[in-house]
């Protein structure tokens, strides 16, 4: 029995008549986590993990925001859902569904490497898995956190003793905050972009314990900015607001740098494989681990990782969602970021 | 593993052998200033091993080993490795977009990233001898070196196997760091590194030291290359300080004869002398010490003829009959390098005409010709001639100071070209494919078609003169409106319509159309037009029939 069906507005639960990350206005709407493709505006009642209401608060404006701790079961229309953690970012979740003995989970974004602020991810037995696969090619796989960290403080500490400042591109939400303490290491004062900066605040006001952070004002002084580590998502890249930095150097923090074309075509100073996404081999740990035998594979290199799941003798199918363009899609060159407006 | 940064701290020492150059390589490839890149290079330069030093120099200049494995042998090897289906490979090779690097992403993981302690003229030397060894022992040459390096190293060492080590250095950066490091003349160095010598026998300092010159006669000045004319003509002064020559559309080459040989170099620095019998007989007319500059050019009676013709010439090893007759090579020489054995290039522009228009008189040849002079009063006229490119077989004027030097690389202000502007035609994309390179993910190589009847035609592909935005949106359409796949390439929605620019067309019969162009680009996507109003075969063969023949 389908307990979720693909339809136009996105992955609809028919038994529970709700959608989980629906891509225009509904009724009711289950959302794994923050980013704006899984977080759309307009619906009238969202449900989510307590962690991502304020996200959603500042990101869509007020609503109905109903919250749910990890596992704790709500029912809607007999159909029992519960919320397991993703590890993508925080507050991400997995949406556990169970009608009449029958168990799908949706897995929204998720890597396996637990990164100490999005909680670590949790396997859930299902029949049937809803899988992400942005990173669905063997050619990616992660380098351990710890030794991309290294890295990423090496290149801060020369970058120091040039006397330059770090400008180091990461997504607004999640990967801004996952690397603030690698950053702190290394860096007296850490500056951001006010995109990252109205994250960082909401998640402060939620209670979150984060390093300190400054925002770039036009008055900051130029000796503060020396040495130090600007954050800033990827559309502060290149334009003028940069020019205050130099000396500067940049560095990306992304998955897609993992290839060198990308990091060629970005024209950065270096680039970080760090990604909030499972690599290859995490895709397919979560899926053996959720005994899954039907596949769903959705958002990245879905025909590729359907086709080889099918190949190791699972039921895997390929599903076009409009998940994926933001938050570790490959930036658009000249397309403003939807959090520059509030910049 | 993978996904090392691509910074290398200053000031480290570098760690030897094959590692120190599998780092420069990294860095070169991602570092985006000019300034870091030549810093990387003196300081390979300066301390990496002797013989890694020349290999380096000939690897950056073109001169890679013989390939001993094909593509499809590494492929394998690879999936044998790593337990993959090959389809996988495929896929993967798609994104990356580039084969030596798809395999060094895809190899099981190296023990540590320390490297293999090996020198590059250790793999070099080994990879020599391999030419002569039978597939089992390649194979397992390949597959140890694999297990010993780390992922930088396999890379580079793919790319040495693969060839195609295209990293963001231009011969001229090359040229300044080893001046730089050995502190000689970077004109001196480009003389040097330009001619003929074996990477495996040389030393560093036999190379590019004083002693050096004089041992290889073979060897070409570098050329001096001009700028395009983007400003106002007027902006240049008063035409009598400049000699304007037609702008040929030929292959530009140097004519050189000492010590009793003849040289004919290429612009691309490639020996061509054996390539074209027709400047065999030079040899016994000209006096030793001699070098020109020219264009390599078909030509019947003075006249030029297409380019088109020229191709037919190049990549032939056996020159038939027929096609000295009906593509005789001309070289149209402009300019004089070297004269009784002394260096010209510092003398004034009108000094070494002159000696040029002497020397041409005096050793005359039906295939050694005086590129004219064309003079003109007022740049207005010139404008007015510059329409009339086309009918004289040229592409546009070179402009040269008359009191400037022989310059070396692209030294702005002396001399300028100022083209025509090119054949356009209005087309549609019906195909797309993935880019390489820095374009790996996007879909940014497409197929143009014109329309004949209710059919389209395919005629030529173009890869340039978007900008990174409008590949974006046009990637984003190819996503959204694929009709169907064929491995890499995707049939799209005939919607999108582009003025295509060319600088030649001649007749082709590889092509359905009929039609080959020479360096189609984009030159922009015409947002006004639908698919209805674009051109037709038929204005494609008018053109044809108008410059193409
Ligand atoms: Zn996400
Ligand atoms: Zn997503």
């Amino acid at each position: 029995m389908a307990l979720i069906d693909f339809t136009e507005n996105g992955m609809y639960c028919r038994a529970g008549d709700f959608y989980i990350d629906p891509w225009r206005p509904v009724d009711r709407a289950v959302i794994t986590h923050g980013h704006s493709d899984h977080a759309r505006w307009g619906s009238k009642a969202y449900l989510c993990h307590i962690h991502t209401k304020p996200i959603l608060e500042i990101r869509l404006g007020p609503g109905q925001y109903d919250t749910v701790d990890w596992g704790v079961p709500v029912y809607m229309n007999g159909v029992r859902i519960s919320l397991h953690p993703a590890g993508h970012i925080i507050g991400s979740a997995q949406v556990r569904i169970e009608h009449e003995g029958e168990v799908w989970v949706v897995s929204g974004d998720y890597k396996t490497e637990n990164d100490g602020i999005s909680g670590a991810f949790e396997p859930v037995r299902c029949h049937t898995f809803i899988s992400e696969c942005t990173f669905g090619l063997p050619l990616y796989k992660w380098k351990p956190q710890e030794d991309i960290y290294d890295d990423i403080r090496n290149w801060i500490r020369s970058n120091q003793s040039a006397g330059k400042t770090s400008v180091l591109f990461a997504y607004s939400l999640g990967k801004a905050q996952r690397i603030l303490r690698p950053v702190a290491d290394v860096c007296p004062t850490i500056l951001t972009h006010g995109a990252v900066y109205n994250v960082h605040t909401a998640l402060e006001r939620a209670g979150w314990d984060l390093p300190a952070v400054q925002r770039v004002m036009p008055d900051t002084p130029k000796d503060l900015l020396k040495g130090n580590v600007v954050i800033a998502p990827s559309s502060a890249e290149g334009s003028p607001w940069m020019k205050k930095f130099a000396p500067y150097a940049t560095g990306i923090c992304s998955g897609w740098m993992q290839v060198r074309g990308n990091r060629r075509r970005r024209n950065a100073d270096a680039g970080f494989a760090l990604s909030d996404h499972a690599d290859w081999q995490g895709l397919l740990d979560a899926v053996k681990a959720t005994g899954a035998e039907r596949v769903y594979a959705t958002h990245g290199f879905q025909a590729a990782f359907s086709r080889y799941l099918t190949e190791i003798g699972l039921d895997g199918r390929e599903v076009k969602t409009e998940f994926g363009g933001e938050e570790e899609e490959q930036p658009t060159p000249g397309v403003p970021d939807l959090d520059e407006e509030t910049a | 593993m993978t996904g090392q940064p691509s910074h290398i701290s200053p000031g480290t020492p570098a760690t030897g052998g094959f590692r120190a150059f599998a780092d420069l390589v990294t860095e070169l490839g991602t570092t985006t200033k000019t300034n870091d890149k030549l810093d990387a290079l003196v300081n390979f330069f300066s301390h990496a091993d002797d013989r890694d030093r020349v290999w380096v120099i000939a690897i950056f200049s073109g001169r890679r080993p013989r390939r001993v494995v094909n593509s499809t042998l590494l492929a394998t090897w690879c999936t044998e490795l790593n337990g993959l289906p090959f389809w996988l490979f495929e896929e993967s090779y798609h994104t990356v977009g580039d084969l030596a690097e798809t395999i060094a992403l895809l190899l099981p993981n190296t023990a540590g990233d320390e490297g293999s302690g090996h020198a590059l003229h250790h793999y070099i030397g080994k990879l020599k001898t391999l030419e002569k060894e039978s597939e089992e022992t390649r194979k397992a040459f390949v597959l140890d070196s694999w297990r010993e390096m780390n992922e930088a190293e396999r890379f580079v060492f793919n790319k040495l196997i693969t060839g195609g080590f295209r990293i963001g250095v231009s011969q001229k950066l090359m040229v300044n760091a080893l001046a730089k490091t050995v502190k000689v003349e970077p004109s001196v160095i480009a003389h040097r590194i330009g001619g003929n010598w074996d990477p495996s026998t040389i030393r560093f300092d036999e190379l590019l030291s004083e002693e050096a010159t004089g041992t290889d006669w073979s060897k070409p000045y570098p050329f001096y290359l001009a700028h395009a004319i983007e400003d106002d003509i007027e902006k240049l002064g008063e035409p009598a300080g400049w000699q304007v020559e037609w702008k040929w559309d030929g292959i530009r080459g140097q004519i050189i004869k000492r010590n009793g040989e003849l040289f004919v170099w290429s612009r691309g620095e490639e020996l061509m002398t054996e390539k074209f019998p027709e400047y065999h007989s030079l040899c016994d007319l000209l006096p030793d010490g001699l070098a020109m500059d020219g264009e390599i050019i078909p030509s019947i009676d003075g006249k030029p003829l297409p380019f088109a013709l020229l191709q037919t010439r190049i990549g032939r090893k056996n020159v038939t009959k027929k096609q000295l007759q009906e593509a005789p090579i001309a070289f149209f020489a402009y300019d004089l390098l070297e004269y009784e054995g002394i260096d010209w290039r510092t003398r004034p522009l009108s000094e070494r005409r002159a000696q040029l228009e002497k020397i041409l008189a005096t050793y005359q040849h039906p295939t050694l010709l005086l590129s004219p002079v064309v003079a003109v009063d007022s740049w207005n006229e010139l404008a007015e001639l510059r329409q009339q490119s086309r009918e004289a077989g040229a592409e546009g004027f070179m402009i040269k100071k008359k009191d400037s030097p022989y310059g070396v690389g692209r030294k702005r202000g002396d001399w300028w070209k100022w083209k025509i502007d090119p054949l356009t035609i209005d087309a549609v994309m019906i195909y797309a494919q993935k880019g390489a390179g820095r374009r790996s993910n996007l879909y940014t190589d497409y197929t143009f078609a014109v329309r004949d009847g209710d059919k389209l035609i395919s005629f030529t592909k173009a890869y340039s003169g978007l900008t990174d935005k409008e590949f974006a949106q046009v990637d984003a359409f190819v996503k959204r409106n694929s009709i169907e796949k064929f491995g890499p390439v995707r049939t799209v929605k005939p919607e999108l319509v582009f003025e295509i620019a060319f600088e030649g067309i001649a007749a082709s019969n590889r092509h359905k159309s009929g039609v080959a162009l020479r360096f189609p680009r984009m030159l922009r996507w015409r947002h006004d037009k639908t698919v209805d109003e674009i051109n037709t075969l038929d204005d494609l063969k008018k053109m044809l029939e108008m410059y193409g023949k």
